[in-house]
């Protein structure tokens, strides 16, 4: 044995004794640069230990944690026609929608699902801000007008979940008829007199805001989401001139009318069962742990347990 | 005088000179120039023809900008009678960047609402450039609420750059005036056209052309972002906007492919600026035929023809 087979018997093992570990285990806070164990901030829903920033969240991380026991029906979406315009700018339009839905595992930028929320049953739909900028355009428009449908078919209150830097560019004028398709939509669950809440998350801007994200009977948002019709770098350039601190942001619009509430996403649900049951006049809701709901539907226990007691959402 | 935009240098050359030779024959006299003016003349009006034959989408947006096209306030006046404005939003202000209210159209009293640019620096800041702020479109949905209360149509004339993004505009609800201005239109029981008579910038377009029908001026545009706005996302360099004009597909000829709009309205050679007249003219027999399309509809056939127009939009694409 000579130095040289001390020095390098450790590297081949090493190779070979590589433990499987996942990759991101830890995430850094997006705000305050915290390093974020990734179950500790699953089970916080995305928002961030330390500073309470609420990081961007998935629809399908979302509808697990709102309805009981995670379980839910997706609700069909008619395909529009793929890139209506033959848009190109410096990619083509086909080809960013094929990275976004690599990278995303989703078709499109909305889901749209049925299913019980604290045994009160719904029609949810909400925006993923991770697919091309949660960016609407007809499929959008399609989804946000068949979770209407299926509402009013139901007979069921429709919940939102808006998240989007506005309308799809590459879709033209046709995703800036999204803001009267959609505005349809909204009239048609309205009529049947049924609730309608737009939860309202960072960021919701542009012909979003300016259409179905505005006209909900209650509107609530998540904290410090940016809302707003131009964006605050448009407004810069516009007036020359600094925006206030916190300008555009939940808490404002709250100060200037345009919110119901701003409700940390760990409370969310609650506050949305409770005002959904009054809307609709149900009897409160029973708080704590629920067996699953109905006997088909395999509701994981453990989904559940991961959510704070209602009781102590304060 | 008359304003010439970039692409039309050559034509300017040649009217400069015709214009030149006439000067030149009032000074001295005995000299005949007749001939050559009108052969410049001649030479002047067929390349006039042949520039605006096939305009590209870009230089479609300078003609729909140009300033000395008719505006909404000129269309009032010479299309209607006893126009009588009705301001305010009863909630905070009067915007001049939109005009609106009674007029008869013929005999037919209707609510006429629309975007004003303004024609000089001084006007252009009073109507702060035809961007409308909250109050615009809360006076907007006031009167279209009027207007279906009392039965009377409604006819809106679009010609903005878009909603005003200004810092009070956003604190008083930019978005959700926008959004609930839309809701109007679609709610009203009573038959709403629209016509597009320069710019259609976005949603502040939108929340006044959601219309039973719509139609455009040959040369105007109807876009969900500014050329200008799309190059400098997309491409990264607003100096790009030939190439974005060209992708959006915002001329009147394809959104009529498109089945956005219903019908494209003819412009007088060499765009409505050059003869305003018959420009008005033209816009006024198609809200006539617009309106009398929808005649002996009741409220509930208006809304319901509405809607299904707008959610059976964007079906067929480019290619149908």
């Amino acid at each position: 044995m000579n130095w040289i087979n001390n020095f390098v018997r450790p590297r081949i093992n090493s190779i070979f004794s590589r433990r499987e570990t996942p990759e991101n285990l830890w995430h850094k806070c997006s705000a305050c640069g915290t390093m974020l164990f990734h179950r500790e901030l699953s089970d916080n829903l995305n928002v961030c230990t330390n500073c309470n920033h609420h990081m961007g969240l998935t629809p399908r991380a979302r509808f697990a944690n709102l309805f009981d026991g995670g379980v839910f029906t997706e609700v069909a979406v008619p395909d529009p026609k793929a890139d209506p315009l033959q848009f190109r700018d410096q990619k083509k339009y086909p080809d960013r929608m094929r990275a976004a839905q690599k990278g995303t595992g989703e078709k499109e930028a909305m889901l749209v699902a049925t299913g019980e929320m604290g045994r009160t049953p719904i029609v949810a739909a909400a925006q993923d801000f991770s697919f091309m900028g949660g960016s609407m355009g007809m499929y959008v428009g399609n989804a946000i007008i068949a979770a209407a449908q299926e509402a009013v078919k139901l007979h069921r209150p429709l919940i939102l979940f808006s998240a989007a830097g506005g309308a799809r560019m590459q879709e033209g004028i046709l995703s800036l008829m999204q803001m009267p398709r959609t505005t349809v939509a909204v009239e048609m669950v309205k009529e049947a007199g049924l609730p309608y809440i737009v939860v309202l998350t960072h960021p919701t801007t542009g012909g979003v805001t300016a259409s179905y994200a505005m006209l909900g009977d209650v509107h609530i948002a998540e904290p410090n989401a940016l809302i707003c019709f131009a964006g605050p770098r448009v407004i810069e350039q516009t007036i020359r001139e600094k925006l206030p601190e916190g300008f555009q942001r939940a808490e404002y619009l709250l100060d200037h009318g345009m919110l119901d509430r701003v409700t940390h996403r760990m409370q969310m649900r609650d506050e949305l069962i409770t005002i959904t049951r009054m809307l609709i006049n149900l009897p409160p809701a029973i708080k704590g742990d629920l067996p699953p709901p109905a006997p088909e539907a395999e509701a994981p226990a453990e989904a559940n347990s991961t959510e704070p007691p209602a009781g102590s959402a304060a | 005088m008359t304003q010439y935009l970039d692409f039309e240098k050559p034509l300017a050359e040649i009217e400069g000179k015709a214009e030149e030779l006439r000067a030149l024959a009032r000074t001295n006299e005995g000299m005949d120039v007749s001939a050559e003016a009108e052969a410049l003349d001649a030479k002047a009006a067929a390349m006039l023809v042949d520039l605006y034959k096939d305009l590209s989408p870009w230089r479609k947006c300078q003609v729909a900008r140009h300033p000395d096209r008719p505006h909404c306030r000129d269309y009032i006046e010479a299309l209607f009678t006893e126009y009588t404005p009705l301001a305010g939003d009863r909630n905070f202000a009067d915007d001049h960047a939109v005009m609106g209210g009674l007029a008869r159209l013929g005999d037919r009293p209707v609510m006429v609402i629309g975007h004003e640019k303004g024609t000089d620096t001084k006007s252009r800041i009073e109507h702060n450039f035809g961007m409308a702020r909250p109050e615009g479109y809360r006076k907007a949905i006031r009167l279209m609420e009027m207007a279906g209360k009392f039965g009377l149509p409604v006819v809106t004339l679009v010609d903005t750059p878009g909603a005003y993004p200004g810092k009070g505009a956003e604190e008083r609800g930019q978005s959700e005036a926008i959004a609930r201005a839309t809701e109007a239109c679609l709610r009203i029981g009573v038959p709403l056209v629209s016509v597009i008579i320069g710019e259609g910038g976005s949603g502040g377009a939108v929340a006044f052309a959601t219309a039973n029908r719509v139609a455009m001026l040959q040369h105007s545009i109807y876009s969900v972002i500014s050329p200008e706005g799309c190059a400098s996302i997309l491409w990264k360099d607003a100096e790009k906007m030939r190439e974005a004009a060209e992708a959006l597909r915002l001329t009147a000829q394809d959104l009529m492919k498109l089945g956005v709009i219903d019908r494209v309205i003819e412009e007088p050679s060499g765009g409505a600026h050059r003869d305003g007249k018959a420009a008005i003219a033209a816009v006024g027999r198609a809200i006539e035929a617009m309106l009398s399309d929808l005649d002996g509809k009741d409220r509930a056939e208006i809304v319901k023809d509405r809607r299904t127009k707008f959610l059976k939009m964007g079906d067929r694409g480019l290619a149908a």
